[in-house]
C-alpha cells in the first residue's frame, strides 16, 4: 500500500494529515499489518487534551494490544465513531476510511518535524531487514 | 504503536520448515526461545486461520514440541515403572498403540509440565512436550529416572511434527496414507506409510479442540518441506490453509485446554487447575502425589474459571480480577476475543467462593474496572459427530 506523500509519519507508526492547524490522525498500512486482524479500538472523546509522546487510545488485533502516541498537542474535535462497529477498517484502509482523531493542535509547526513518506518508507524498510535477518 | 523488541533472529531456535513459513510471507514472532510463525497473511490472518480449522481444516508446524523415548532398560516393565513414578495419569490403562493426556509434577504436587504419553510398545513410551520447556523437562526426565531400569532418550530434534486440525483432517490425511484411519479413535495412534515414509507415527490428537491428526516424519529440511507441500496439496479441495501459533491459541483457549506457563506452572497445582481427571492418585506412589493427598485435603484456595467480558473491553494475560466489592480476587491466565462465539473470553484463577456460574466480577483493562461474568466452560465445544 502506497504512503501517501502529503502526510507525516512517527517512528511509532501514526500518520498526520494536515489541513491548516487541524491534524487527522491514523495507524500506518505498517502498523496494521504487524498487529494482524483488528477486533478493537479505544479512543478520547471530543473535547480530550492530547499530549505529545503520550497514549491517547489503543488499537487492539485478536493477540495484541498497541498504544497509539499522540504526534503533537492539542485537542480531540472528532473521533472517527465508525471504527467501534468496523474495527477491521482499519487493516483495509488504514490511511483513508479508518482515520482515529481530529485534533486542533497547540503548535501545528511541531508536525514539520515527523518523517515525510519516503523517509519513513526507508525506515520500515530498514526495520524489516532487522527483523527477517 | 509500539514497536516491539526482540531477541535477533539467529539466536532462536528453528524448526526445518523455518524457511518455508519465511517463503511464504509468515509473520514470525519469538515463542518461548523459538522463531514461529504466528499467522499468516497468505492465509488470511489469525482469525481466517481460526475458522478454517474450526469449519474445515488447517495445519501447523508443531515441531518446536520436544519428544522424550523411555524404553525398559534390563527386565521388562521397567518403562512402565517409569512413566508411572515421574506423570500423575495411570499409564498402566494404555493399550500399545494408545495415548493419555498427563503431567509430570515437581515434589509439591505443581507443573513441571503437561505431556502427551503414547505407549508405543510393549516397553516403550513416547512423552510429547512443550517447546519452551524441553531442557528443563529433559533433565527432570533423566534425574527423576537414575536408578530405575530404563532407557530415556531425547528425540526432540529428530522428528518434525505436522498438526492436521479440523472436521476435515481425517480426509486430507487418509489421502496420504495406506493406514485406514477409522480406525485410530481419539487419542490412540497407528504406525503407517505416510506420503511414502514408512513407520510414520499418525496420531489422532491436537490442541485445538477439534478433530485432527498429529504426523512424526524426519526432520531433515527436504522431507519436512515435501511431507508440508503434499498435506497442503491434499488438502486443497477442503481450503486448507497453513495456521500459525496465534490461531493455535485461541483454538486451545476456546476449548479450555491449558498452556504452560498460564494456566499450568510450577506454582500451580493439579486441583487448582482442574486436571483432576487425568491424576490418578489410586495408581500408586509418584512424584508430587503425597503434596496433592495434602492439598485435597486442605481445599483449594483458588481455582480455574472461565470468564466473558460483558463490558466492551478485552482481558489479557496477567490482568486482575476484582470482586464486585472491589476486592482484589485474582488473575487472568489467558485472555483474548473468541473467533468462533464473537465474544471477548479469558481463563482465570479466583477463589472458589467466586466461581459459580454468573458470579459478576470485574477485570483491571489498563487501569479501569470492566464487567465480566463467569461462564461454563469449555466456552466451545465441537459438535458430536453424525451417527448415521
Amino acid at each position: 500500500m502506497a504512503y501517501p506523500k502529503s502526510f507525516r509519519y512517527t517512528k511509532e507508526h501514526e500518520w498526520v494529515d494536515m489541513k491548516g492547524d487541524l491534524a487527522t490522525i491514523g495507524i500506518t498500512d505498517h502498523a496494521q499489518h504487524e498487529l494482524g486482524d483488528v477486533v478493537f479500538v479505544e479512543l478520547p472523546k471530543p473535547g480530550a487534551k492530547i499530549e505529545t509522546g503520550k497514549s491517547f487510545g489503543t488499537v487492539e488485533s485478536v493477540k495484541a494490544v498497541s498504544e497509539i502516541y499522540a504526534p503533537a498537542s492539542g485537542e480531540v474535535i472528532e473521533v472517527n465513531s465508525e471504527l467501534q462497529n468496523k474495527p477491521e477498517t482499519i487493516n483495509s484502509d488504514p490511511h483513508g476510511a479508518a482515520w482515529l482523531i481530529k485534533v486542533r493542535l497547540t503548535n501545528a509547526a511541531a508536525i514539520s518535524d515527523l518523517m515525510d513518506s519516503a523517509t519513513y518508507e526507508a525506515y520500515i524498510a530498514e526495520k524489516g531487514k532487522e527483523t527477517s535477518a | 504503536m509500539d514497536s516491539s523488541t526482540t531477541s535477533p533472529v539467529s539466536e532462536l531456535r528453528k524448526t526445518p520448515l523455518n524457511a518455508l513459513h519465511r517463503r511464504l510471507g509468515a509473520k514470525m514472532v519469538n515463542f518461548g526461545g523459538w522463531d514461529m510463525p504466528v499467522e499468516y497473511p497468505s492465509s488470511g490472518g489469525l482469525i481466517a486461520e481460526h475458522k478454517a480449522v474450526r469449519g474445515s481444516v488447517g495445519v501447523f508446524d508443531v515441531s518446536h514440541m520436544g519428544d522424550i523415548r523411555i524404553r525398559s532398560g534390563k527386565k521388562p516393565g521397567g518403562a512402565l515403572a517409569a512413566v508411572q513414578h515421574i506423570t500423575m495419569n495411570d499409564a498402566s490403562k494404555l493399550a500399545i498403540g494408545q495415548a493419555q493426556y498427563s503431567a509430570m509434577l515437581y515434589p509439591e504436587g505443581t507443573f513441571v509440565d503437561d505431556v502427551i504419553v503414547h505407549r508405543l510398545g510393549e516397553d516403550d513410551y513416547l512423552l510429547v512436550i512443550n517447546a519452551g520447556t524441553r531442557e528443563k523437562d529433559i533433565n527432570w526426565v533423566r534425574e527423576s529416572t537414575k536408578g530405575l531400569d530404563c532407557v530415556v532418550e531425547d528425540l526432540s530434534d529428530a522428528y518434525t511434527q505436522l498438526a492436521i486440525q479440523g472436521p476435515r483432517a481425517a480426509e486430507v490425511v487418509q489421502k496420504l496414507t495406506d493406514a485406514d484411519l477409522t480406525t485410530i479413535k481419539n487419542y490412540w495412534f497407528k504406525h503407517g506409510t505416510v506420503c511414502g515414509l514408512k513407520n510414520t507415527l499418525i496420531a489422532r490428537t491436537g490442541y485445538t479442540g477439534e478433530d485432527g491428526f498429529e504426523i512424526y516424519v524426519p526432520s531433515d529440511v527436504a522431507t519436512s518441506e515435501r511431507i508440508w507441500n503434499q498435506v497442503v496439496e491434499a488438502g486443497r479441495g477442503f481450503a486448507i490453509v497453513p495456521c500459525g501459533l496465534g490461531a493455535r491459541n485461541t483454538l486451545r483457549l476456546e476449548s479450555k485446554m491449558a498452556l504452560y506457563g498460564h494456566e499450568i506452572s510450577e506454582k500451580i497445582n493439579v486441583w487448582e487447575a482442574g486436571l483432576d481427571r487425568y491424576c490418578k492418585l489410586e495408581k500408586g506412589d509418584f512424584i508430587g502425589r503425597a503434596a496433592l493427598e495434602r492439598a485435597k485435603a486442605a481445599g483449594v484456595t483458588r481455582t480455574l474459571v472461565g470468564i466473558e467480558m460483558i463490558d466492551r473491553g478485552i482481558a489479557r494475560d496477567e490482568y486482575c480480577c476484582w470482586g464486585e466489592a472491589g476486592e482484589r480476587i485474582g488473575m487472568v491466565t489467558s485472555g483474548s476475543p473468541s473467533p468462533t462465539l464473537g465474544k471477548n473470553i479469558a481463563l482465570a484463577y479466583v477463589p472458589p467462593a467466586y466461581s459459580s456460574l454468573g458470579t459478576i466480577l470485574y477485570v483491571e483493562i489498563r487501569g479501569q474496572k470492566y464487567k465480566a461474568q463467569i461462564v461454563a466452560t469449555p466456552f466451545y465445544k465441537r459438535p458430536k459427530p453424525q451417527v448415521a
